[in-house]
């Protein structure tokens, strides 16, 4: 087997180059988004969630940044480990913790759980839990908004494991291709569920395989939200811009299992701690209260507003109720033309 | 009033009337638009609507079949036309995980008006890559319909309603119809939820669908000459089945034999037998026989292609073998 090491990069430094509102409206959704994980956990443990729970503790600077860079109009494709994506789009976290319960109150029914968040309303396309799947998914969407004259971009999350797949290079040459608007966002967490990085790519500098397509290719510290909002935002208004899509690699860390089934045998523990170490919100935390942007007792607002949030959409999931079985083929297809 | 023409260029004619009657439809494929497409079938269009609504693709049938989807989701009315049904495997991931389960999956916040058009079947001497009937298959899958046109009048005029479709559909062209010519009544309306009764019978139902079609209507007459009246179904709509034309004929004529170029096991025939063996056992004279293809991959050789494939012969066997 070959020896794996990944050394987290320095803790990110430097000055937050953004007003005191936006600057704190990053950190909370952050700390909304890690709240309403580690609470998510707990009620797995509890048994009030289950089937596959995958948690984005450590990556949220990643879907933060980025989706602060779009608008409300343009288009989200995200993975299977999304509840940050649905978040910070908008999506009610009293609906999000209810499609977790699988109650007829969440977002999708109780059809999909935690891996299959859909919002009509924000234009989140899910939710995918096949690897690569919604890349395709994606560049068609570009290509309605490019023939239809529209000025949305298309956001397309994946993990750095996608890139392995057929869809990943299909769909980059297509978008390339047709100069779609499409924001190809690689959460490069290095592993594949459990395989490194180095263990299953041959060429591991994954703006190489995007750069083969002709496209801009950009890699920022996906631990640094300053330095993910800004790369996102200079990808976005190049995509707008309609010269074709970018890719974007935000390297990143998983700090728990890639699920909760998983023992975690295949990194050290001294590699998790160390990259906890780089941690997106403590860090981000610190260099905002060194600016003077923050104080101890805001940010012990900010968290305690993002609890009392997660106690709400538990109470809402509570009181959920189970989508009579009888309503069991809804929506397989239209009402009037079952199959 | 009816005019002639080639299930070609009536299936090109539904084309172009859905391109010339809503902006929103455009076709997306190998070879669709410089080439003529591989059947010729979209021949020409590309000069009358140009590349961007006539869309040559990569052969990157996984990426173009999912952007199809992505582009019915984001407002349009994409026709994507995969070359063979084999070559459809590579996009199943994109229909089985993507298209069919979005509309149940999200809650039935979304719906994919997606047209997806493909060749199936053998009797070119193409092969096993090039000459299966999988059809069958996809009819097993819930959240999509499944079409296969085997007249002209279907060629003619299944897309318009497969493309008002609020969800996926699959139209399967067999290949051995593209140079069939026929009549076209007119003017003609069909539908894509009904079989059809294309010869009226009362000794045997002989139930079938597309490239097979015009063998069990010969086999019909030729047991017509031997006394025995079948009554032949065109199946028209391989999911969901229209059990109520099968169940009407199959309790007039108490026996049935079903025709389909797919392989005999966990087949579509295989669906339709079961069926008619919960809906009407007891109005049955004899068991339900089927007529499928050989469990091979389709050979080259011209003698050993015929010889895996349903054949006029064999349906007229199987009809009187119900006769005792």
């Amino acid at each position: 087997m070959i020896a794996v090491e990944h050394p987290a990069p320095p803790p990110p430094t430097g000055p937050v180059p953004y007003e005191r509102p936006f600057a704190l409206e990053l950190l909370a959704d952050m700390l909304r988004i890690r709240r309403l994980e580690e609470r998510a956990a707990e009620l797995y443990g509890a048994g009030k969630i289950r089937g596959f729970l995958h948690l984005y503790v450590g990556e949220e600077a990643v879907g933060v940044g980025v989706l602060h860079a779009l608008t409300p109009e343009d288009n989200v494709v995200a993975t299977y480990r999304e509840h940050g994506h649905a978040l910070v789009r908008g999506m009610n976290m009293g609906a999000l913790m209810a499609e977790m319960y699988g109650k007829q109150e969440g977002c999708a029914r109780g059809r999909g759980g935690s891996m299959h968040l859909f919002d009509r309303a924000t234009r989140l396309f899910g939710g995918n839990a096949i690897v690569g799947g919604g890349l395709p998914l994606a560049v068609g969407l570009a290509l309605a908004e490019k023939m239809l004259s529209g000025r949305r971009v298309t956001a397309c999350f994946f993990g750095d494991g996608a890139v392995a797949e057929g869809a990943f290079h299909e769909s980059m040459n297509l978008a390339a291709l047709w100069k779609l608007p499409v924001l190809f966002c690689c959460e490069n967490n290095l592993y594949a569920m459990g395989t490194a990085l180095e263990r299953y790519e041959s060429q591991t500098n994954l703006c190489i395989k995007a750069a083969s397509y002709g496209m801009p290719a950009v890699s920022a510290d996906g631990m640094d939200i300053v330095a993910v909002h800004e790369a996102a935002k200079a990808a976005v208004a190049r995509v707008r811009a309609g010269d074709g899509p970018v890719f974007l690699e935000l390297r990143t860390y998983r700090f728990r299992a890639h699920s909760m089934y998983d023992a975690e045998l295949y990194r050290e523990k001294a590699e998790v701690e160390e990259w906890k170490t780089r941690g997106p919100i403590h860090t981000y935390t610190a260099r905002l209260k060194s600016e003077g942007k923050l104080t101890e007792e805001q940010f012990l607002a900010l968290d305690a507003a993002a609890n009392a949030e997660v106690v709400e959409a538990v109470a809402f999931a509570e009181a959920g109720t189970w989508e009579p079985v009888g309503d069991l083929l809804r929506d397989v297809c239209a009402a009037e033309n079952p199959s | 009033m009816s005019r002639t023409l080639t299930y070609r260029d009536a299936l090109r004619e539904a084309l172009r009337e859905a391109l010339v009657g809503d902006s929103r439809v455009f076709l997306m494929g190998e070879d669709v638009g410089r080439y003529g497409g591989t059947y010729a079938v979209s021949k020409g269009l590309l000069e009358e609507f140009g590349p961007e609504r006539i869309r040559d693709t990569p052969l990157s049938e996984l990426a173009f079949t999912g952007a199809g989807i992505g582009a019915a989701l984001g407002g349009l009315r994409p026709i994507v036309e995969v070359m063979t049904v084999n070559f459809s495997l590579l996009a199943l991931d994109q229909i089985v995980n993507t298209a069919a389960a979005y509309r149940h999956m999200s809650g039935g916040q979304f719906s994919i008006p997606l047209v997806i058009r493909m060749a199936t079947g053998a009797g070119r001497q193409v092969a096993a890559q090039h000459s299966h009937s999988l059809e069958g298959w996809y009819a097993g899958i819930p959240g999509i319909k499944v079409l296969a046109p085997a007249s002209i009048e279907d060629a003619r005029h299944m897309l318009a309603p497969a493309l008002a479709d609020p969800d996926p559909v699959l139209i399967f062209e067999h290949v051995g119809l593209y140079n069939m010519e026929g009549e076209l009544p007119e003017p003609c309306v069909v539908d894509i939820r009904s079989a059809k009764v294309r010869r009226e019978g009362k000794d045997a139902t002989i139930v079938t669908y597309g490239g097979s079609l015009a063998k069990a209507l010969q086999a019909a007459e030729s047991l017509a000459a031997q006394g025995i009246a079948a009554e032949v179904i065109d199946l028209r709509v391989l999911r969901p089945l229209d059990d109520a034309t099968i169940m009407a004929s199959v309790r007039k004529c108490r026996r049935a034999v079903i025709v389909d170029e797919g392989w005999r096991s966990v087949s579509l025939a295989a669906e339709v037998a079961a069926r008619i063996v919960e809906q009407a056992f007891y109005e049955l004279d004899a068991p339900v026989a089927r007529v499928c293809s050989a469990e091979v991959p389709i050979p080259y050789a011209k003698h050993m292609e015929e010889a895996a494939l349903p054949q006029v012969d064999k349906i007229v066997t199987a009809v009187k073998g119900l006769f005792g």
